[in-house]
């Protein structure tokens, strides 16, 4: 039978997600990405590897994409959480994150199991006020695989979105 | 994929850190910024029975200057060092290394003195560190010790700290004036562990002769190590193609790196010599071309 887990095996855990608290009694060995899924019930971040390769688990830490998979619950205790749900906070129904829009206008998805990765890691770029060649668009998105669309239309929608969020445009988006 | 129990402590200073780690020893690991360890703890690679958290002791990150020398804090995440306009000016190669090291999502958690401490020896850090002779300070309850690079790594993934000695602090000496840097590798993919590559620091002086040179090999055995005879054989003329050539062919005589799918232990000989010979090649152009800077310089506020 396995061994009850000890009282140094156990913490409560606060974490802010999109700006709203999350509290759980958990063990000390679950991981981020667990918490974010099972304790919060927050789906939209994915795991894919749990080994820090693939990216689909990203989420932004205090402002920072990392890789939730390689976090443990208990050390995002007091820290503010943003994952891809927080993306359309503020929005009207239906109404999507400019990176969203580009990603969906642009074809940058397909089925769509790496995108909250992809636009985790992403979304810091549209504040960037350099001007950003495709080389490093292509460098900022290493470190998400995706197995569908060969990344091209993800460049795509990267620049289709900084130029959006950079020149708003006088008229919204045609659907 | 899910990590074994262990009991998780945070201490929120140096002293307590040491304190823990005394009273845990080998049952006890240091977790930094995990992008190495927990990985090994979701595969049961690793099991340690408890975990001493360093991200709460704010104390041990942050990059200064002092008296010429760089100290990183071992807690310093490695995308702090690499835009660190500090760093940039006197340590390039350090920013250069930087950039072939995993993903900006890594560095983002990953620390400086982690990957140190890991001691990979496809990891660039500690490859860069070696070449620019940086030394690391330890520390444990029973005292403090400052361990040079050579003496630091053992052997893959093995370092001389103790199982109660945590690395708290890593210093690097500056480099003399005319000196140009390279970092070069070649891997798979960008973000992948290297499958060979160099360090290299070239001095120059006015003539463009070579008075110093350091060489630190990635990937070529089971610790970063030099390469002292080709340092010495680079020292005393201009470094042109063939000088560069005989010295990456004298670095890479002895080594013997072990093969594996992505290349056999031969492949990859060949491929660090590559890397060797470009990476002095690269460090002298750019400490040549310092002089000729100072130069222009001195003669533009001269005349
Ligand atoms: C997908 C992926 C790709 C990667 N690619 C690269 C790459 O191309 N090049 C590269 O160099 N690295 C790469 N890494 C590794 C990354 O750079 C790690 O961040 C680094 O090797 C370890 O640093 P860390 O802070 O995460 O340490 P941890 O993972 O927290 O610790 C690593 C080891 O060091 C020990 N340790 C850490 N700090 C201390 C300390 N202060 N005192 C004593 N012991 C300590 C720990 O106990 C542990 O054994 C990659 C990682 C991933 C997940
Ligand atoms: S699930 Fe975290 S990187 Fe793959
Ligand atoms: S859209 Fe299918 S993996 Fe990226």
């Amino acid at each position: 039978m396995e061994r009850a887990v000890a009282d140094d095996e156990r913490r409560r855990v606060e974490v802010e997600i999109n700006g709203e608290s999350y509290s759980a009694d958990v063990e000390t060995r679950l991981l981020l990405s667990d918490f974010i899924r099972h304790e919060a019930g927050l789906t939209g971040t994915h795991v894919g590897c749990e080994h820090g390769v693939c990216g689909a688990c990203t989420v932004q830490l205090d402002g920072e994409p990392v890789r939730s998979c390689l976090l443990f619950a208990v050390q995002a205790h007091g820290r503010s959480l943003r994952t891809v749900e927080g993306m359309t906070d503020g929005l009207a129904d239906g109404e999507l994150h400019p990176l969203q829009q580009a990603f969906h206008e642009k074809h940058g998805l397909q089925c769509g199991f790496c995108t909250p990765g992809f636009l985790m890691s992403l979304e810091p770029l549209l504040l960037d006020e350099r001007e950003l060649s495709d080389r490093e668009i292509r460098e900022a998105l290493a470190g998400n695989l995706c197995r569908c669309t060969g990344y091209q239309n993800i460049v795509e929608a990267v620049k289709l979105a900084r130029e959006r969020v950079r020149e708003p445009a006088e008229t919204p988006p045609s659907p | 994929m899910k990590p074994p129990r262990f009991a998780y402590h945070d201490p929120r200073s140096l002293d307590e850190a040491l304190a823990l780690l005394a009273e845990h020893g080998d049952d006890g690991k240091a977790l930094a910024g995990g992008q190495s360890l927990v990985p090994l703890l979701n595969f049961r690679l690793a099991q340690p029975e408890h975990l001493i958290d360093l991200n709460r002791i704010g104390a041990l990150a942050g990059i200064t200057r002092r008296a010429g020398r760089l100290h990183i804090g071992t807690m310093t995440r490695q995308s702090t060092l690499e835009h660190s306009a500090l760093v940039r000016d006197g340590w390039p190669l350090l920013t250069e290394a930087l950039t072939y090291v995993a993903h900006a999502q890594i560095r983002n958690r990953g620390t400086v003195g982690g990957s140190v401490a890991h001691a990979d020896p496809a990891a660039e850090l500690p490859v860069a560190f070696n070449a620019l002779d940086a030394r690391f300070r330890v520390a444990s309850r029973r005292g403090e010790r400052t361990v040079a690079a050579a003496d630091f790594f053992v052997t893959h993934l093995t370092t001389a700290l103790e199982a109660d000695e945590a690395l708290v602090e890593i210093e690097v000496p500056p480099t003399p004036a005319g000196t140009g840097h390279a970092f070069t590798e070649y891997a798979r993919r960008h973000g992948d562990f290297a499958l060979g590559g160099a360090a290299a620091l070239v001095t120059v002086d006015e003539s463009g002769t070579c008075t110093r040179a350091a060489l630190a090999l990635l990937a070529a055995g089971p610790t970063p190590a030099r390469a002292p005879e080709a340092e010495r054989a680079l020292v005393g003329a201009g470094v042109d193609a063939q000088a560069a050539t005989e010295a990456a062919a004298r670095a890479t005589a002895e080594i013997h790196p072990t093969g594996d799918i992505h290349g056999s232990g031969e492949y990859r000989r060949d491929l660090v010599e590559v890397m060797v010979r470009r990476a002095i090649e690269l460090a002298n152009e750019r400490a040549v071309s310092t002089r000729e800077a100072g130069r222009s310089a001195n003669g533009a506020s001269g005349g």
